[in-house]
């Protein structure tokens, strides 16, 4: 089987995110960036199907963005995966989720590929848009929020449980498809110190925009359905007010102030 | 001023970008570093105060790192470790002390005292034989240098080893023996040659299971509770001469090369004690209320706090320095007294003010910075204490 993975540097959700003073972007300095959440667990569920079959299946990491996402790919290949492309181009700047979907869809379409992992979401923007985008741009099944794979015997097909609204679904997929993953799917390992050294000699593979065969103005920006208009951070939580003395006391001072301050009474 | 220091200066500044190479991480040592704070956060940090309380030696957890690869990090990779070297070593020492002292002690005495030596002056025999069962933690490593009356003066060591045949034949106590009461494998230090001082010390691989050898009872001690410190004793103890690390007369050279990387490794994990106390300390001072406001907004807790991070900035760098020069087989024995030795007083300091911020709370058990302020002691005095390293260093500055 041919296993591919998408795989997001994000920051790290320790660092505190402060916009631009222009209020159009993130300001990225000092931000620390690390493996986006979720999409350990795609490497880790790839990487198990790989240990479960031992027929000589791979998995190869693909990610996009400027150069500092590689220190993720070079994670994904300290984990176990064995090959990884970097898909990058300065006109990539800029896109949104739909495009660069279907830049992602021009690299792994004649790779052919089995089965396709990745997060349910980037915990930066969450917009949990591309693996459904991809499925639509390669025309294949799609399974969102996977919280278990259940193999069928020749290992073509498979059920996904899925976590919806208040319980799971389970659907039946055939293969090629693109699951996304959600937390409990797996433990993602930890990148082992072999593993490290290992990652460090393996090659990885650069794909720009003529490697992609698209023109400049299907991507990025320019080719992007949708545009950021801006960003605003959450208001400030107002102060909290802990109320004390007798509990007779507190109830009328709280029902009081829930009329006459809050006004939610 | 004499020429030949003002041509030093200029050399220094022209190397000034250079400097950086000592410093800055590469791809992989990032890794490794995600790598050891993450299993730290998780795995390490949650057991540390239990395993304190207890006295109980984290078995599972040095499992654990084995399988990481932590326990092979000087180790070839044809004997099945990592080989990722003293600096990588560092970066993961650091994370793991941060999070429990008595791990972090158990993982550098097996990497830098224990396997080091072998992988250095062992015969091609030995090092199949132990290396890879070390990297796989299947081996766990000590070693054994002190005696109950040669510690600082560890050059007067009494315990003997006495060729006989293709043997040699062990008798005598060793003292103050780190993870002695569960190591597989001892590097230990014993006198070959009564007639010299420090040339008639030899080096020996002992295994646990040598007839003749047994392992005395723990030591209770103020600090590092979850790792053991034991006597061995030795009582006609038979050890193949194949064992012998280097040659006959060489034993305390190996002894001496090897605590340079020791030390490297207490001065991080004084680091790592220190990032602790300052990482509560910082956390303390942010949600502490005194007089109506946060503790934090006070300049007295303020000045503490940039102190101690000041402080762990200095003794990190000269910590990754000493560790870069020893990667590169470069003289570092200055280097890395220098670093433990600062790093383990401003380590002290730290933990007082930590305690100090918490005030009442930082006395009790149930807070971390107790334990911190007890695990941090010990980082003064083994591995060198602090009034050998100013010897080693006054010796360079003032010989010839």
């Amino acid at each position: 089987m041919k296993i591919g993975v998408l795989v997001k540097n994000v920051p790290d959700t320790e660092t505190k995110i402060r916009l631009t003073a222009d209020k159009q972007g993130i300001e990225t300095q000092g931000v620390k960036y690390v493996m986006n959440t979720y999409d350990e667990f795609a490497v880790e569920e790839a990487l198990k199907i790989r240990e479960r079959l031992q027929d000589g299946t791979t998995v190869t990491a693909i990610t996009l963005g400027p150069e500092r996402v590689v220190e993720t790919l070079r994670t994904a290949l300290a984990m176990g995966a064995d090959e990884a492309i970097h898909v990058d181009d300065p006109a990539f700047e800029g896109g949104d989720s739909l495009t660069n979907a279907r830049i992602i869809a021009r690299v792994v379409e004649p790779m052919g590929l089995d089965l396709i992992l990745g997060g349910k979401q980037g915990i930066d923007y969450d917009a949990a848009q591309t693996c459904s985008a991809l499925a639509e741009a390669l025309g294949t099944a799609q399974a969102l929020i996977a919280v278990e794979l259940k193999w069928s015997e020749d290992n073509q097909s498979l059920e996904v449980r899925r976590r919806i609204e208040g319980g799971d679904e389970i659907v039946h997929v055939k293969l090629p498809a693109v699951i996304s993953c959600e937390k409990g799917l797996n433990e993602p390992r930890y990148a082992s110190l072999p593993g490290i050294m290992k990652a460090k000699k393996k090659e990885i593979k650069k794909v720009d925009l003529t490697g992609v065969g698209l023109d400049s103005a299907e991507v990025g920006a320019s080719g992007s359905a949708t545009r950021v208009v801006g960003y605003s951070p959450l208001s400030e939580r107002p102060e909290c007010r802990i109320l004390e003395g007798e509990p007779v006391e507190i109830v009328k001072e709280l029902v009081r102030a829930l009329r006459e301050d809050a006004k939610v009474l | 001023m004499n020429k030949f220091a003002m041509s030093g200066r200029r050399i220094a500044h022209i190397r000034g970008e250079k400097m950086s190479a000592y410093f800055d991480l590469s791809e992989e040592e990032r890794l490794i570093q995600q790598t050891a704070r993450d299993f730290a956060d998780s795995e390490v940090a949650p057991m540390a105060a239990e395993n304190d309380a207890n006295g109980q030696f984290p078995r599972g957890l040095v499992e654990k790192l084995a399988k990481l690869g932590f326990m092979g990090m000087l180790i070839p990779e044809q004997y099945g470790g990592s080989n990722a070297g003293n600096f990588a070593l560092v970066l993961a020492l650091e994370e793991i002390n941060r999070a429990c002292a008595s791990t972090g002690v158990t993982m550098s005495v097996h990497n830098s005292l224990a396997s080091s030596p072998i992988v250095g002056f062992a015969n091609e025999e030995t090092k199949k034989k132990y290396l890879p069962k070390m990297a796989k933690g299947e081996l766990l490593g000590a070693y054994a240098l002190s005696e109950a009356s040669a510690g600082s003066d560890a050059a007067s060591l009494q315990a003997r080893a006495v060729k006989d045949g293709n043997e040699y034949v062990l008798n005598g106590t060793k003292s103050w023996i780190t993870s002695g009461a569960e190591a597989d494998l001892f590097v230990v230090m014993l006198r070959t040659d009564p007639s010299e001082r420090a040339k008639g010390i030899s080096a020996f691989a002992v295994e646990r299971d040598t007839n003749g050898f047994s392992v005395g009872k723990k030591e209770n001690k103020l600090g590092l509770r979850a790792s053991s410190t034991v006597q061995l004793i030795f009582e006609d103890a038979r050890v193949p001469a194949e064992n012998m690390l280097g040659s006959e007369g060489e034993g305390f050279k190996i002894a001496m090369w090897t605590l340079d990387g020791g030390r490297i490794g207490i001065g991080t994990q004084a680091v790592g004690i220190a990032q602790a106390c300052l990482d509560a300390s910082v956390s303390y001072a942010k949600e502490r209320e005194q007089f109506g406001k946060l503790i934090g907004e006070f300049q007295a807790i303020q000045w503490k706090i940039a102190d101690m991070a000041m402080n762990i900035e200095a003794a990190r760098l000269m910590i990754y320095r000493a560790a870069r020069l020893r990667d590169r087989k470069e003289p570092h024995t200055k280097e890395a007294a220098m670093a433990k030795l600062f790093a383990s007083e401003m380590a002290n300091r730290a933990a007082r003010e930590a305690v100090q911020i918490y005030g009442g709370a930082g006395y009790l058990k149930d807070s971390s910075v107790e334990r911190y302020f007890r695990d941090v002691r010990i980082t003064e005095i083994y591995e060198g204490t602090s009034e050998i390293h100013r010897i080693v260093i006054s010796r360079f500055l003032l010989k010839n």
